[in-house]
């Protein structure tokens, strides 16, 4: 069954239900979105919730409207998130929707996805009403809540899937756990064809890599600590694939971060499955050296792989086999990072830099074109059923106001996530989302911008 | 040198001058009063997460030598067993003011993080599979008696290298220190990329083990067959066990302890002549003085937590000065 394309804004937000009312100009804008294959200068006009004009610079009129001098800045369509952790219920000193969403915002994303790896998990539909209903009063950007595959993520019986589609479930992950038992995998995949719902898979054989707590290599033989096998992952994404292509279902798989995983992507695509799969910022810009420090903020599940790794996954980007970048944001309070690295909780966030980071170390020294990462930074809407943010006159206004030339230190100004966990904390990029507006409305004013230009 | 936290971070000329010290405080070890005066008033904590018999024995019995303060915390029975964090325990135990933090952790960069949190000298005394530094130094200290220089010799270690933070540490003192390291064991046991990381050979039987100058056997824990990384403890014992039809006369043997008889070394080599097992545990106490003195005594004095007055030099309490 093929998913009904959605707008993104169909999501559960503050937005949800009223008439987008802020009216905005852009003035002399740099626009890119290669997907509609737009790029120029232009004045960009957003009234009554759409882009509703790309005007000729200084040509941009709209009565009533805030008009922001954009001159040397680009405007993207706004990015998408399909893998982030809310935290939400049980997990609120780590982060919640409100703090979870405006990071989202101030990383430049119109939209995201939540996965269901709380405390409980989120595996009934009473659950999803009371998220949704949540988000529709705290959430700064709209969101969807995943639910699980399997009751409790125990990995044994089915949830009720086509109750969880009916309440509103954005689609079904147990991330955080693979889902071991083959027989229950297929038997999601066959329920798929009733419920309908994508399902997001967290690759990693158990086998293969319990106990362990980086990747395995050079790095780890040196530190003495178990390592993660890059199999343990990509075995398990040619079963899956090997099922789904059986089953003739659809499956998302979550975070690549080896060689391998992008092959058995690559030949499932190639055999017509369909299969969908994303990359983070981390996986796409660090390696296991920088664990050499044992310092836990380079701990998170997959692991930081080798070099040669990380040059696949940036040719899966490029290349599409990798759809879409998402940031695995998973917030930690600090108790839990500070404690020696075997010990520390796997994960860091990623919202509030993901795109300054990957424009920094990708699009800047010319490994990756600007136009590549900004499509694939909203793509990872589609394997939802969801409409990606695009510039396009007359569509919803979801975008992003960039200035490429901006330089800062990442923490520097403090964080909107409740949680301090970046692998990046101190790293000087080039690039910072100055504006984000999502479903017509403002929903990030970077702080210094802000300033500058009021009134 | 401020902290001994790993073999890594260490340069030849530092195992040197801590083996030439340990040689010092082995002369004082053999007159009657065997104390020195060198740390009096001073503190030094052994924080013990893991069972330890000759590193913590051997680390309270050389601060005491030193005339140091010692207090010895073990994690049973401590405010470890109550959730306490790494981080408040030494935060509790830097408020008494010690000079040094001796800490043993079941995982790796415990050492290292802890240096974070407190103002005194700290000496890891065994961190997860990571490292055992000490254990690295006694051994080569125990080679140098016995060979002179490493330069030049042909060392294996053999037995359960995964597992092992010895392992990890002496390849790399005695690579520094110019010898050339084969480790051998089961394929199973040998971590992938380990050769890479640490510089050294790597084979997976015994038949050239005849171009060894010493062999350093490796603890085989039982419990390592119930996780499947050999099929039994006999079939390990047949392929890898130190016996007097292995070990040449001229080959030196040696043992981190404690052994399991009859498995990783049969007993007649173990009493046998070419044992050097009960000389690592007499060097032990020698060197552990020589790494307290190396970081409490000899360097540079430490801002603000040491006066600028002269170290008395190692003279026995009772002698005249």
């Amino acid at each position: 069954m093929s998913p009904a394309e959605r707008p993104i804004s169909a999501l559960d937000w503050r937005g949800s239900g009223a008439e987008a009312e802020d009216v905005l100009v852009l003035r002399r804008a740099g626009i890119l979105d290669p997907a509609a294959g737009i790029e120029g200068v232009h004045d960009v006009v957003v009234r009554a919730g759409k882009i509703a004009e790309l005007a000729a610079p200084d040509a941009g009129e709209a009565p009533g409207a805030e008009v922001v001098d954009a001159e040397g800045l680009s405007v993207f369509p706004a990015f998408f998130d399909p893998h982030v952790h809310l935290r939400t219920p049980g997990g609120e000193d780590a982060e919640d929707i409100a703090t979870g969403t405006r990071a989202a915002a101030a990383g430049g994303y119109c939209g995201l996805l939540a996965m269901a790896n709380t405390d409980p998990p989120v595996d009934d539909a009473g659950a999803i009403v009371a998220l949704r209903d949540r988000a529709r009063q705290e959430a700064a950007v709209p969101t969807g809540f995943l639910a699980c595959v399997t009751r409790g993520m125990r990995g044994e019986e089915l949830t009720e899937m086509a109750e969880l589609a009916d309440a509103g479930a954005a689609g079904l992950s147990d991330d955080g756990l693979p889902i071991t038992s083959a027989r229950v995998l297929r038997r999601a995949l066959q329920y798929q064809r009733l419920a309908g719902l994508q399902i997001a898979l967290h690759e990693e054989d158990p086998e293969l890599s319990a106990g362990s707590a980086m990747h395995e290599g050079v790095v780890s033989a040196a530190l003495g600590i178990a390592g993660i096998p890059s199999v343990s992952e990509s075995t398990m994404i040619a079963r899956d694939a090997t099922l789904a292509g059986y089953e003739d279902a659809r499956l998302h798989v979550q975070h690549l971060s080896a060689r391998e995983s992008v092959d058995a992507v690559a030949a499932a695509k190639a055999g017509g499955i369909a299969v969908t799969c994303e990359a983070t910022p981390h996986h796409l810009t660090l390696t296991d050296e920088e664990v050499k420090s044992l310092d836990s903020r380079f701990k998170m599940n997959p692991p930081l792989r080798s070099e040669d790794d990380r040059q696949a996954l940036i040719e899966g980007l490029r290349s599409g086999t990798i759809d879409c970048v998402a940031t695995d944001h998973a917030p930690h309070p600090v108790e839990h990072k500070e404690v020696p690295f075997e010990q520390a909780a796997m994960g860091v966030t990623g919202l509030e830099t993901a795109f300054s980071v990957l424009y920094t170390e990708l699009v800047r020294p010319g490994v990756l074109e600007l136009a590549t990462l900004v499509e694939r930074m909203g793509a990872g809407a589609r394997p939802f059923g969801l409409v990606p943010a695009t510039l396009a006159p007359d569509s919803e206004a979801n975008l992003v106001l960039f200035d490429a030339e901006a330089e800062w230190e990442v923490g520097a100004d403090g964080w909107e996530s409740r949680s301090h966990n970046s692998c990046f904390t101190g790293l000087r990029l080039r690039g910072r989302v100055l504006m984000t507006v999502a479903g017509g409305r403002v929903a990030y004013r970077q702080r210094a911008f802000a300033m500058a230009v009021a009134p | 040198m401020k902290d001994l936290l790993t073999i890594e971070d260490l340069k030849r000329a530092d195992v040197q001058r801590i083996t030439a010290r340990a040689e010092s405080f082995a002369e004082v070890g053999r007159r009657d009063i065997k104390k020195v005066p060198t740390l009096r008033g001073r503190t030094v904590v052994n924080l013990f997460y893991e069972s330890s018999t000759r590193t913590s024995s051997s680390f309270e019995l050389a601060a005491k030598r030193l005339s140091a303060d010692v207090v010895t915390v073990k994690a049973a029975g401590s405010s470890v067993d109550k959730g306490e964090s790494l981080k408040d325990t030494i935060a509790t135990l830097s408020a008494y003011g010690p000079e040094a933090i001796v800490i043993r952790s079941p995982h790796a960069g415990a050492a290292n993080l802890v240096t974070g949190w407190t103002d005194a000298a700290v000496i890891n005394a065994g961190d997860g599979k990571h490292e055992h530094p000490s254990q690295a130094l006694l051994d080569v200290y125990t080679l140098q008696q016995r060979l002179g220089a490493l330069d030049g010799k042909k060392i294996w270690i053999v037995g359960d290298v995964l597992h092992s933070r010895v392992a990890r540490s002496c390849a790399m003192a005695f690579q520094l220190m110019g010898a050339a390291v084969t480790v051998c064991g089961p394929p199973t046991l040998i971590p992938r990329g380990f050769s890479e990381a640490v510089g050294c050979e790597v084979a997976y039987d015994l038949s050239d083990l005849g171009e060894a100058d010493v062999v350093y056997a490796l603890r085989m824990q039982r419990e390592r067959m119930a996780e499947s990384f050999v099929p039994s403890i006999r079939e390990y014992a047949a392929r890898y066990q130190i016996d007097s039809r292995r070990l040449g006369s001229r080959q030196l043997l040696m043992h981190p302890g404690p052994v399991n008889r009859g498995i990783e070394l049969s007993p007649e080599v173990i009493d046998g002549p070419s044992s050097l097992i009960t000389a690592q545990v007499e060097s032990g106490l020698v060197v552990r003085m020589a790494i307290l003195y190396e970081l409490l005594a000899g360097g540079e004095p430490r801002g603000g937590v040491r006066s600028d007055e002269e170290l008395p030099a190692p003279t026995p309490i009772g002698e005249p000065a």
